[in-house]
């Protein structure tokens, strides 16, 4: 029993990353229909920042631990507002009216470049991220059950990260005005621009949102496995997140990432052994798959009404 | 003036729905196979038949094979690497379990379990659509890249993961040498071709393009949506199936399951949408561009640094190459989004009215 909730709690608590990945790819595909798989690249290119703003900023003669992590952060979230521009400009604005696929092309085009520029940037060796989060297990619940469960700090407080991030950004899409707007725009595109909405400009901040939370992901999952090229797969991971969760649901990104931690979790510990181990991967994938049978729009997607 | 159709009268129905109804067509469908056939044999050296002429040839036939789901019948797949890595496998195991299994017996088998393969995996788009059925295609890349890692009987229990074919005979002819790795390939992808462009427009292929435009309104009319959608990705992923044993066999001889990971599928994809979605000539311009590119890039990205004095490293060609290529992508979404087959007949098109562009 104390096996299975300490698997169940690192299913729980790997989900709450997974989910923090696929919330890039939610706000994106609301706002502008586009499915990004630049958001892998986007993770890795925020993380790279980072962790390199992180070393070259103590040269400038700022020591203090948090200070320079601060800087690094909010010089690394500069450069993707930049980047989020830059997209914007260049390639959306390019294709307006194109199809699904075109564009989910186009993306896939920015992930080889920006694994490209992000690499010739920043270098392409293994670079570490610390912003002090404690990594050693702790045992809880010792009264409960013989020996108490397992917990990695580390992820504990990764989790709690990801889920202020979650509410941070539900406050803003449901107080601010901006939010909003942007809700506006993801209900319809025609609507919002008619009651005098900037779709463009609605496009640079919704890219630059997905760009924090790129941001974020990357600095946990970099001081996690640390910042290398690997790290884009991390996108592939949360594909089954979002497909299971809805594409356009936030709160399904979240219960989706639940699941999908959770099952990979169980699968692997109990699945596993008899066939052969490392089957977390295509499992994800199969358990969603699963789910889409029964509902095809995701377990929040909008319905889907088809009109001839 | 020498594209033109006037005075070529038609008197039946069969000269009116051949493959190239125009005679120029088919004089440059002659030519092409000539220069394919004779020509480059004649003029290549081995470095071009292995660096470029047999890539290109069995990407061709991937190709074909993707834009056969993708671009007929309009179900985004990410799943081709996987299709491709089953029927090499497949035929693999068919080549030295069974002795002396002749090759293309071999090959065919493959394709075949590549077809059983993907009508498994393509089950789901009775029920998904869109970019949810690509994400559930990538459930059949991950599954098959596991299969074959981890299920020591395909790999005949080689202790590295790492297989390897060799004398490989065609009716008693060895296929050693570039040259007819080249020939061999060549002719399986001519057959399949014009298999391919005849099925496509035939009656599976129209209700395939009915499918794709608007999948109620086809069933309305009365297409059945299952079959039309599970015959093009058995036909698909036959195709796709049968080149990634070419792949394996004639181009690789060694390999290991990393060989078609979910990179092979997104270049497949690739090759179709730079090429243009729902054509066969479509097909082969985008492996063109996708097999040269890397290549002249690799050549020619030292030589211009060079000219400006900036000494590249081979860690900074291959990331400017990764820039470039998605550049290059994107550019080419956003200047021509229906793919290079587009260019083509628009060419064809203005060619027809020239001199006078009226």
């Amino acid at each position: 029993m104390a096996f299975f909730l300490e698997t169940l709690l690192g299913g729980l608590m790997a989900g709450m990353l997974y989910s923090l990945v696929a919330l890039g790819f939610v706000l994106i595909y609301k706002a502008s229909g586009v499915f990004n798989f630049a958001q892998g690249a986007m993770v890795l290119f925020a993380a790279l920042a980072m962790a390199r703003f992180s070393e070259w900023i103590p040269a400038l003669g700022i020591t203090d631990f948090y200070v320079v992590n601060l800087l690094a952060f909010i010089a690394a979230g500069a450069v993707m507002f930049v980047v989020a521009w830059i997209i914007e400009r260049l390639v959306l604005r390019q294709l307006v009216n194109q199809e699904g696929t075109t564009l989910l092309m186009a993306t896939l085009g920015i992930t080889y470049f920006m694994e490209g520029l992000g690499q010739t940037l920043f270098g392409s060796s293994i670079y570490k991220i610390d912003i002090g989060m404690p990594k050693d297990p702790v045992m809880i619940l010792e009264s409960a059950f013989e020996g108490g469960i397992l917990i990695n700090k580390e992820d504990f407080y990764a989790a709690i990260i990801a889920a202020a991030l979650v509410g941070l950004l539900s406050m803003f899409f449901q107080k601010t005005a901006t939010g909003r707007a942007l809700r506006a725009v993801a209900d319809d595109h025609q609507a919002a621009q008619s009651i005098g909405i900037p779709l463009n400009r609605i496009w640079v901040i919704v890219w630059c949102v997905a760009g924090v939370v790129a941001l974020v992901a990357g600095m946990i999952w970099g001081s996690k496995l640390g910042v290398q090229f690997s790290l884009t797969t991390v996108a592939l991971r949360a594909l089954p997140v979002v497909i299971l969760g809805g594409l356009t649901s936030v709160p399904g990104a979240i219960v989706g990432g639940l699941i999908i931690g959770v099952g990979e979790k169980l699968s692997e510990v109990y699945l596993g052994p008899y066939v052969g181990g490392g089957i977390e991967i295509w499992f994800a994938y199969v358990l969603a798959l699963g789910f889409l049978l029964i509902r095809p729009q995701g377990l929040f997607g909008e319905k889907i009404i088809d009109r001839v | 003036m020498f594209y033109r159709e006037n005075g070529q009268f038609k008197t039946t129905y069969r000269e009116d729905q051949q493959i190239f109804p125009i005679a120029q067509d088919r004089i440059a469908m002659v030519v092409l196979l000539a220069v394919g056939f004779l020509l480059v044999p004649m003029l290549s050296s081995e470095y071009m038949f292995r660096a470029i002429f047999i890539p290109f040839l069995i990407f061709a036939l991937a190709a074909v094979g993707v834009n056969i789901l993708v671009g007929y019948c309009g179900q985004i797949s990410l799943g081709s690497g996987a299709f491709m890595a089953v029927g090499a496998y497949a035929a693999y195991n068919f080549f030295v379990r069974i002795d002396g299994i002749p090759l293309l017996v071999a090959l065919v088998l493959g394709g075949l379990c590549a077809m059983v393969f993907g009508i498994l995996f393509g089950l789901p788009s009775l029920r998904v659509k869109g970019l949810y059925l690509a994400v559930a295609t990538l459930a059949a890349q991950f599954f098959a890249d596991w299969m074959f890692l981890r299920v020591q009987w395909f790999t005949n229990y080689s202790p590295s993961g790492s297989v390897s074919v060799n004398n490989l005979q065609v009716f008693g002819l060895s296929l050693e040498s570039p040259l007819a790795k080249y020939l061999f390939c060549l002719s399986v992808l001519v057959v399949v071709a014009l298999l391919a462009k005849n099925l496509v427009r035939g009656a599976v292929g129209r209700e395939w393009m009915a499918i794709r435009d608007m999948d109620v309104a086809a069933a309305v009319i009365g297409i059945r949506p299952m079959f039309a959608k599970l015959s093009a990705f058995a036909v698909s992923s036959f195709v796709v199936g049968m080149a990634g044993a070419l792949w394996a066999f004639i181009y690789l001889g060694a390999w290991e399951p990393a060989a078609f990971s979910v990179d092979q599928s997104f270049k497949l994809l690739f090759m179709v949408i730079i090429g243009g979605m729902g054509s066969i000539v479509g097909s082969f311009f985008g492996a063109a561009f996708i097999v040269v590119l890397p290549i002249f890039l690799n050549q020619f990205l030292p030589f211009i640094t060079g000219i400006f004095g900036v000494e590249i490293s081979t860690a900074g060609v291959s990331h400017a190459e990764l820039m470039i290529f998605g550049g290059l992508i994107v550019w080419f979404l956003i200047v021509e989004p229906h793919g290079l087959a587009k260019l083509w007949s628009i060419a064809k098109q203005k060619l027809r009215l020239w001199p006078f562009p009226h």
